[in-house]
């Protein structure tokens, strides 16, 4: 019994055991940041690493807690975006007074997110998405010194606090109209009850705000603008993965019996979704805000995927969050070294990169391509299978103007690989040394984004994995 | 002969070119990848011709490994004659593009790699066999192509650069519904298995559209043809023979491989608008060339027209005239890149592209001249060379279709060739003719490169123009197959 239990509960053990070793060094001598750093990324590469083994399924606590391998597929993913956002802040903390403290944090967020994926009860979905939320706006508020971070941290938690109500308010009209908490239960009380709907609409508005699907946005571009940029990546990369995960596991067991309200509701989200997140990203002029746009267009691309309702839709989300996790987080690193060495954020400055950072610019270009979905980057094959799926249900209408939306995507894309690579600038932004770590992390980031799309057995593995849903 | 080679030999001179120190390394080592390529396609023909039987339309070398084993995604290859023809002008073009671009010392090394990627995306495009496959090539060569307008164009090259790109990913979007839609009615992507089994008529007519309008954006289909003056004439000389040589036949191929092939009732109920748009595309083309004055918007416009007459052979679905729109992707891709390469040549010398400023170049520079008439002859048709040949057998495939307004296009479209001899004739000689400006005395004629670059398209014009056969010969059974479905499902 024991040893199963440790087995089943192994990432999250993990996790526990990296946080208690971090408030121990804490405790004791005061180290070097470097060292602390160094300790860390150890620890979470060790992480990911034993992520991969002994995998098993299973129910505990009265299925409160359930994981399969494709949980342990998807918390892996979310380990591995740690790890690299850990390794690419390493400039900007270098000089923090408090790196354990951000680590804890972190760490912590992260153990929401693994309990929130495996959960089997709404209570304890809800558990982990609080433990995912409020640590998370305690390190919104790192830069100390700058009030935009503040700012940053104040409206995260306001509009966390608006969306966790609505999700309450939503389970409990569910636990009111079905008499259970249990996900495999819920299924079998569900029927066309409006009451039902209802409390579905509210859960979905509450997991909406998470992932900022319009018109549930607003909060998205000022937060990321504001707080520092390794939060920010991980908003949009890893907070944002675990709760599309949750997303797609919900929808496809728990709300099935509904399917075809949401169905609709999916399809006119994501629509909406792509085309307020395109239209806004043309005109900013923030590299943080324009990546907020931006990846708001792309959560409506997921959206679409989504809606195909198959294992196609689901394999490809999972898919398209590991590519995700790679190009996105090659772009912010690239973002983050240029700004805590330069101080510079705003696209208008990254005219005539490419001559004084040839390495850097290229790494942000393939960056931004996956991103808009060329070929030959992973980007086109996460982008195609996604829609591709979306089409599976025939309703080629929606699948055109999805289609057609990319030509937005690349139209802002391509002004910033214009700006780095065609335009004149007087005074471009001075050659950035790239230490050591960050170098591994963007190199690791690369090759994800030239490699995983050619390597079919990733996603013929996350296919076969998500065939039971 | 394994074709993935065709693939992997630019792939590899382009991770070549990009370890590279020097600029004279990056060209050495391209213009080997080119000629190996070359060397290739030549092998390819040999190959094909001895174990090919003159009446099969098979497809030969044929190999396929599954990609992605869920989707049913195979890389799946193989050529018949259209493609090996296709493939051949590629390899030309390549070549000569390699050699025109000779003195780029600009970045060189990016230079270098962007064509070599843009060459691969175009080889892969002509051997797929699966749709998947087939898109991704198509999109792999449509980037490269942003980064050599807006870096190493002229003129207005940010413009011109980002709305060729968003027309081209816009056609390419279009095409993705149509593949898409044809996957999730035949539950294949393999062309093949699709010509086999064909969809109901409703359905084809729901996607060919798509298919149809996604790969004319990139052949210039009237109303799409903007980006063709613009993207051509801020391109730096190699790149706007790649574009008018290679890009604008992928959708020439694509339209006739893809959208003519596996939805042949649809083509047939929509050919009508076909030929519309396909009249409208060459006398509003030849008309507009007319009013040009800068020698890239002269042959710019008229790509537009000429490549007016591909879409108009595959409109009138007979099989001379399918044929002709073969050989006419095939005559224009020589004939620009070898007009575009002269122009560069001119360019590069005097500093300017407008013709009322040029005057008496064959004094000076007779080796360019001459080849600058070649490429006006060939234009405008002059029997003896490739563009007489093509475009007579568009005519005489166009009037066998008996309809009465299609032979009134066909008239129509003839009539255009008038207009085609009025601006070459007074481009070539307001430019090579007439008194010289004393600025141009001094002019040196053509570098060995650029002679070797003209030479090589020159040999093949000449070859298709007086030796037609050979090429028919080539292209006729792969033709004859896409006939036999457009009118064999319509007539049984």
């Amino acid at each position: 019994m024991s040893i199963d239990f440790l087995m089943l509960l192994k990432q999250e053990m993990m996790l526990i055991v990296i946080i208690f070793i971090l408030m121990f060094l804490k405790l004791g001598k005061d180290r070097s940041n470097e060292s602390y750093m160094t300790i860390v990324n150890a620890l979470l590469l060790a992480n990911v690493v034993i992520g991969f083994f002994g995998n098993e399924e299973g129910v505990l606590f009265a299925e409160m807690f359930r994981t399969n391998k494709l949980m342990v597929l998807e918390k892996n993913i979310l380990n591995l975006g740690m790890l690299i956002i850990s390794m690419q802040s390493f400039v900007w903390l270098k000089t923090h007074k408090h790196v354990p403290e951000f680590y804890i944090l972190l760490l912590s967020t992260m153990l929401g997110m693994f309990f929130m994926i495996s959960a089997g009860n709404l209570l304890m979905f809800y558990l982990g998405l609080e433990l995912s939320t409020i640590p998370l706006a305690a390190a919104a508020n790192f830069d100390l010194a700058k009030r935009r971070s503040s700012e940053a941290a104040m409206k995260l938690i306001f509009s966390s606090a608006f969306s966790s109500s609505l999700l309450l308010f939503g389970i409990s009209l569910i636990y009111g109209t079905t008499g259970t908490l249990i996900f495999s239960q819920i299924p079998l009380h569900l029927g066309n009850n409006p009451l039902q709907i209802f409390a579905f609409i509210l859960l979905l508005a509450g997991l909406a705000f998470k992932i900022s699907v319009a018109p549930f946005h607003l909060w998205t571009a000022d937060v990321y603008e504001g707080a520092p940029v390794a939060v920010t990546s991980f908003l949009s990369v890893v907070s944002k993965g675990a709760v599309l995960f949750v997303f797609v596991s919900v929808l496809y067991t728990v709300f099935k019996p509904l399917a075809g309200a949401w169905y609709n509701m999916l399809f006119i989200l994501s629509l909406l979704t792509i085309i307020i997140g395109n239209l806004f990203a043309i005109r900013q002029d923030n590299f943080k805000r324009f990546l907020a746009f931006s990846s708001i267009a792309q959560v409506g691309f997921i959206l679409v995927g989504i809606s195909g309702s198959s294992t196609f839709g689901s394999a490809s989300v999972v898919y398209f969050v590991l590519i995700y996790v790679f190009s996105n987080l090659a772009a912010f690193g690239v973002i983050s070294l240029v700004s805590s060495i330069t101080g510079n954020e705003s696209i208008s400055n990254y005219r005539g990169f490419y001559k004084t950072n040839p390495v850097l610019s290229w790494i942000l270009t393939l960056a931004l391509f996956s991103l808009a979905g060329v070929p030959p980057t992973a980007g086109f094959f996460g982008k195609f299978f996604l829609l591709f799926a979306g089409a599976g249900k025939g309703n080629y209408w929606f699948i055109t103007i999805a289609a057609l939306n990319m030509i937005i995507s690349f139209y802002y894309y391509l002004r910033i690989v214009k700006a780095i690579f065609m335009d004149e600038n007087d005074h471009p932004i001075p050659r950035v040394l790239i230490p050591l770590m960050p170098r591994l992390a963007l190199y690791t980031c690369i090759a994800g984004v030239l490699a995983v799309g050619f390597i079919s057995y990733i996603y013929d593995y996350i296919h076969s994995l998500s065939r039971g849903m | 002969m394994n074709l993935s080679l065709l693939i992997i030999i630019p792939l590899l001179t382009a991770v070549g070119v990009l370890c590279c120190r020097e600029s004279k390394q990056v060209r050495t080592i391209s213009l080997l990848g080119a000629i190996v390529q070359l060397a290739l396609s030549l092998f390819l023909l040999f190959q094909y011709s001895q174990s090919h039987v003159v009446t099969s339309s098979d497809m030969m070398f044929q190999s396929s490994y599954n990609w992605f084993k869920p989707l049913n995604i195979n890389y799946h290859i193989g050529v018949d004659g259209i493609s090996i023809a296709m493939i051949l002008l590629t390899a030309c073009i390549v070549v000569a593009g390699v050699l025109i671009s000779w003195t780029t010392e600009k970045l060189s090394k990016e230079y270098f790699f962007l064509l070599m990627l843009l060459s691969v995306g175009a080889y892969g495009f002509f051997i797929s066999l699966d749709l998947f496959t087939l898109f991704f090539f198509l999109e792999v060569a449509v980037i490269p192509k942003f980064l050599l307008i807006g870096i190493w164009g002229s003129g207005r090259k940010e413009y011109s650069a980002m709305k060729l790109v968003l027309m081209l990913m816009g056609g390419s979007a279009l095409v993705f519904v149509g593949i898409a839609g044809l996957y999730w009615n035949a539950s294949t992507w393999d062309i093949l298995q699709i010509a086999q089994t064909p969809l109901p008529i409703h359905i084809q007519k729901i996607f060919f559209p798509f298919a149809f309008i996604g790969f004319g954006v990139f052949t210039a289909l009237f109303p799409f043809h903007t980006w063709v003056p613009d993207g051509h004439s801020s391109a730096p000389t190699a790149a706007s023979m790649f574009l008018a040589g290679i890009s604008m036949k992928l959708g020439g191929y694509g339209c006739l491989r893809v959208a003519t092939y596996l939805m042949p009732d649809a083509a047939h109920a929509y050919s009508w608008i076909i030929i519309l748009l396909a009249t409208i595309a060459i006398i509003y083309g030849a008309f507009a060339t007319m009013m040009q004055t800068d020698l890239k918007y002269i042959n710019a416009y008229s790509s537009v027209s000429h490549c007016g007459f591909v879409l108009l052979g595959i409109g009138m679905l007979t099989k001379t005239s399918i044929n002709g729109a073969v050989l006419q992707m095939v005559s224009h891709g020589l004939m620009t890149a070898l007009f575009f390469a002269t122009i560069g040549m001119i360019y590069s010398r005097t500093h300017t592209r407008l013709v009322a400023q040029l005057g008496g170049l064959l004094k000076v520079t007779p080796f360019i001249s001459t080849v600058f008439v070649i490429a006006g002859l060939c234009s405008l048709g002059l029997p003896g060379l490739s563009g007489f040949v093509a475009e007579m057998t568009v005519f005489m495939g166009s009037w066998q279709n008996p309809d009465k307004s299609y032979r009134l296009a066909t008239i129509l479209a003839c009539a255009s060739i008038v207009v085609t001899a009025v601006y070459i004739l007074r481009a070539t000689g307001k430019t090579i003719m007439g008194p010289i400006s004393s600025t141009y005395e001094t002019l040196n004629d053509a570098r060995w490169n650029e002679k070797l670059a003209a030479g090589i398209l020159i040999i093949g014009i000449v070859i298709i123009g007086v030796a037609p056969f050979l090429i028919n010969q080539l292209i006729g059974p792969g033709t004859d197959e896409i006939v036999t479905k457009v009118l064999g499902t319509v007539n049984p």
